[in-house]
């Protein structure tokens, strides 16, 4: 149990680590939309209605890193099992 | 046509009476051409000039008005999409210019989905007891007309969060004439785009009066593009 809370610790991290990078290692808040960016060719307004995206930020960062840090901090409420003895 | 019918129909009547009293040398069949053509550029000034009311719901959702303010980490930028009024305009008469913008303060939308619940929220701008962000214009100054582009600087009364102040903004103004069919194929008519730049203090408004300063700042950038539509 003591292994698998570990591991699971480190693969938390590492998924969101791993999002944050491919997403674009925003240095800000977490995004969950972007303007459409489409120019109207009529009057050149720029459409600001909101796309749906998902741009990983350091919140997320945080989040994941107290998700990992408490299942580490679970893991060593659980004993490691004796070997056994030859 | 009789002088006093010729009088009556044009309602032009110092400048067909200085015509009809100038002096003898002139005779009657000049005279009577020149006030036949004084009344048909009266006339067609008359249709010209004409203010025309321009709708801003606009029927595509482009219409936007976007604001941005200073944070520690990030600057906080976000866009208004329910956006309606009214704007009275005259092509030949820009600085007469009037209307009233309306901003739905539910449709301001930041890209965070924690912050965009905190804006909404009663803490800051309350969208529940103030649902309508506006702006009544009620003068322009410093009026430029270069072919169909007018910037002046319009005055109004701004409207957030309950408090109304007024505010001078520098304004630029796009008569777009018969281009609406471009826009909605079923309709003609003329479109106005205006954009609008200016700065506004939270503040002033009492968002947050004097709390959270070191976390958003005071100032906040508003920037306005909107098309209206006026159909024929």
């Amino acid at each position: 149990m003591k292994r698998i809370l570990q591991l699971l610790a480190v693969l938390v991290l590492l998924a969101a680590g791993t999002t944050w990078l491919a997403t674009g290692a925003n240095r800000g808040w977490t995004k969950t939309s972007r303007p459409n960016g489409t120019v109207d060719e009529v009057t050149g307004i720029m459409d600001q209605t909101p796309v749906n995206c998902f741009v990983a930020g350091v919140d997320f960062l945080g989040a994941a890193a107290l998700t990992s840090g408490i299942l580490a901090g679970a893991s060593f409420f659980f004993r490691n099992k004796k070997q056994n003895q030859p | 046509m009789t002088r006093l019918k010729l009088k009556k129909q044009l309602e032009t009547p110092h400048v067909v009476s200085y015509i009809l009293k100038a002096p003898s040398h002139i005779n009657h069949h000049t005279k009577m051409k020149l006030t036949n053509l004084i009344a048909l550029l009266s006339l067609a000034t008359a249709v010209y000039a004409a203010p025309q009311s321009f709708d801003f719901k606009d029927p595509k959702g482009v219409n936007n008005a976007v604001f941005k303010l200073d944070a520690p980490l990030e600057s906080i930028n976000g866009s208004a999409s329910g956006i309606s009024g009214t704007v009275s305009f005259d092509p030949e008469n820009p600085a007469a210019t009037t209307g009233k913008i309306v901003v739905v303060a539910e449709s301001l939308t930041v890209p965070n989905p924690m912050q965009n619940g905190h804006m909404h929220s009663d803490k800051w701008l309350d969208v529940a007891k103030y649902p309508e962000i506006t702006f009544e214009a009620k003068s322009l100054k410093n009026v430029k007309t270069e072919g169909d582009v007018t910037t002046a600087d319009v005055t109004g009364t701004f409207t957030l969060h309950g408090v109304g102040k007024e505010i001078t903004a520098p304004v630029k103004l796009t008569y777009l004439k018969n281009k609406l069919s471009d826009r909605v194929p079923s309709l003609k008519g003329d479109l106005l785009v205006i954009r609008a730049n200016f700065v506004i203090n939270r503040n002033d408004f009492n968002i947050q009066k004097g709390q959270f300063e070191d976390k958003v700042a005071d100032n906040i950038d508003l920037s306005l593009s909107i098309a209206g539509a006026s159909a024929k």
